[in-house]
């Protein structure tokens, strides 16, 4: 059980319970749909760009505690953040997610992430890794202005 | 509900049988591993189910001194393991009741024989403007080929609409039938919610409208004892793996005169009587069907899985899952919060069920960490959740060498899950 409490922390339990950003923005200039076609979680991402900058983020859907969580804590974490900057830090996270399970991922790599950090755990539980990531491969066809769905697989 | 055979040769004389589970388990050597530090609950058998040691010595012994491809040698290994195959046959006709080797076709599984069917029948009987019924408890398995036959040869697809029990409307579905009928493709056995379907009367309207009739046997060939005859239907489908046999085989049974009529699947060697550049003439069935060296040892371990089954036999069977629905079902309804989805009158050892708040995926990685199996998700079946207005289901599936400690290790783990998300 030790390993589900690493997977389930409290921060995560909480976005799950209580999604931050979670609101529609009709007029945000850059918008897509996730789909995970193994679960059948569909999430929609709106996202405001000025001059660079992610000036405000939503989210609506539904799904895991996973993939809420992590819908909420990336908005949380990227609203003020430069693309460039989002970029990286999408970087990092898919990088801490992917390690191989049974390798902890480097303490500096998750102490960069600050709270988005508290994921390190999905990385034990390899089919949990799509619900944790399903948000992020959202957000990078809504800045791409793709205008397929984003899909984990 | 269920058919029974008087007259099949491996039931004529039922031996009395006391059902022990714990001797039954130590056939498995699966069902001995611990997972994740504890005991494995295995309770996800609609997916697939775990293999016997008679079928796992089956295969080895097959590679081990058998091993030799089939209907070309005229050397003595190649004409044992031809026998072999073809008394596989035998055994997998006697074992659905149809009495004729020669209306079995070996192919990978259920999917690749409705494949089959939607393809090749499909090809000489289905017109522009003609009708093509599927029920709403399809697999995607039983969906998806029957619509790519109406958009390649100008079909509609019609969906027998359910209740909220997961019941089919068999009004509806009478109302559906008509002169443009040509094909209802129907599932004995939900693999979702687990209704057991009354396909003798789906199949008797749908002869009475002249259309025919494919039965879905998936998730019934395991639980019940299946008579093709009896059923009336002209194509019975099932796949070997969820039935204690291997991977990768699986049965297509139609009726002779049917399969004498359809065009080759596929082309290749032995499905053809003579070939020249010019012209080729299609062997005799079975053979027409199955082109290319075929999964020779899973034929033959499907059929001892075949014999360890009627070993047990279906009454003992039916029996204790029986015991195992009613018992689940009773233990289930008293966790608070948690909602059983699929309630109908005839059920298989089959539940779908949510808990209040949090959704399956947690649910099934919290239960996987107390070493219970269960499937989370839409269970190729996303018309189902859509009608039942879920994204997913948790579903427990059950099959005789389940015991009701597995379900009190479920009802257990559950707790530990509202521990988890309070």
């Amino acid at each position: 059980m030790s390993d589900l409490r690493e997977l389930y922390q409290e921060v995560i339990l909480d976005h799950s319970k209580h999604p931050r950003n979670s609101r529609a923005l009709p007029a945000a200039n850059h918008h897509a749909d996730g789909h995970n076609p193994l679960c059948g979680d569909r999430l929609k991402l709106y996202v405001q760009v000025d001059n660079g900058v992610i000036s405000d983020i939503g989210f609506t859907g539904a799904g895991c505690a996973i993939s809420t969580a992590s819908a909420s804590m990336m908005t949380e974490a990227l609203k003020g953040k430069t693309i460039a900057e989002a970029e990286a830090t999408f970087q990092r996270f898919h990088h801490m997610l992917t390690g191989a399970p049974d390798e902890q991922p480097p303490e500096e790599e998750v102490e960069a992430l600050g709270k988005l950090g508290a994921f390190a755990g999905v990385r034990e539980f390899p089919v949990r890794v799509k619900c944790a990531t399903l948000a992020w491969h959202t957000l990078q066809a809504a800045l791409k202005d793709q205008p397929a769905p984003a899909s984990t697989e | 509900m269920t058919t029974t055979t008087p007259s099949r040769p491996s039931r004529q004389t039922p031996k009395p049988f006391r059902f022990d589970a714990a001797a039954i388990r130590r056939d498995f050597p699966l069902l001995q591993q611990q997972m994740r530090g504890k005991p494995l609950a295995y309770l996800d058998n609609a997916a697939t189910s775990q293999k016997p040691q008679a079928v796992i010595a089956a295969i080895a012994r097959y590679y081990n001194s058998l091993n030799a491809n089939i209907h070309r040698g005229v050397y003595e290994l190649s004409a044992d393991a031809t026998e072999a195959y073809e008394k596989a046959r035998s055994k997998a006709a006697q074992f659905i009741g149809a009495y004729d080797p020669r209306e079995i076709i070996f192919v990978r599984g259920a999917t690749e024989a409705i494949n089959l069917v939607a393809s090749s029948w499909g090809f000489i009987s289905i017109k522009p403007g003609d009708e093509i019924i599927v029920s709403a408890l399809e697999h995607h398995s039983n969906i998806v080929p029957w619509q790519m036959v109406c958009q390649r040869q100008g079909a509609v697809l019609k969906v027998i609409p359910m209740n909220d029990a997961g019941e089919l409307d068999l009004d509806a579905y009478a109302k559906l039938l008509n002169y443009r009928t040509r094909m209802v493709a129907v599932t004995h056995i939900s693999n979702a919610l687990g209704t057991i379907n009354d396909v003798e009367r789906i199949t008797t309207m749908a002869h009475d409208a002249g259309a025919k009739v494919l039965i879905d046997g998936a998730q019934s060939v395991p639980h019940l004892a299946v008579d093709v005859k009896a059923l009336g239907c002209d194509f019975f489908v099932f796949s070997g793996h969820k039935v204690f046999g291997p991977t990768g085989i699986g049965v297509l049974w139609a009726r002779a005169q049917l399969l004498e009529a359809m065009p080759p699947y596929q082309g290749g060697g032995d499905m053809i009587a003579s070939v020249t550049f010019e012209k080729t003439t299609y062997n005799v069935i079975p053979a027409k069907f199955e082109a290319g060296t075929p999964h020779i040892a899973g034929a033959i371990a499907l059929a001892s899985a075949f014999d360890y089954v009627n070993n047990i036999g279906f009454d003992a069977i039916a029996a204790q899952e029986r015991d195992l629905l009613d018992y689940a079902t009773q233990e289930l309804s008293r966790v608070s919060g948690l909602k059983i989805l699929g309630t109908a009158a005839h059920k298989a050892a089959v539940i779908s069920f949510n808990l209040d708040g949090v959704h399956p995926h947690d649910v099934g990685t919290i239960l996987d960490g107390e070493g219970v199996a269960v499937r989370t998700g839409h269970h190729c079946c996303q018309p189902v959740m859509d009608r039942l207005n879920v994204p997913a289901t948790v579903r427990a599936s059950f099959a005789f060498y389940n015991t009701r400690d597995d379900v009190d290790r479920l009802v257990a783990a559950l707790g530990r899950v509202k521990e988890v998300f309070g």
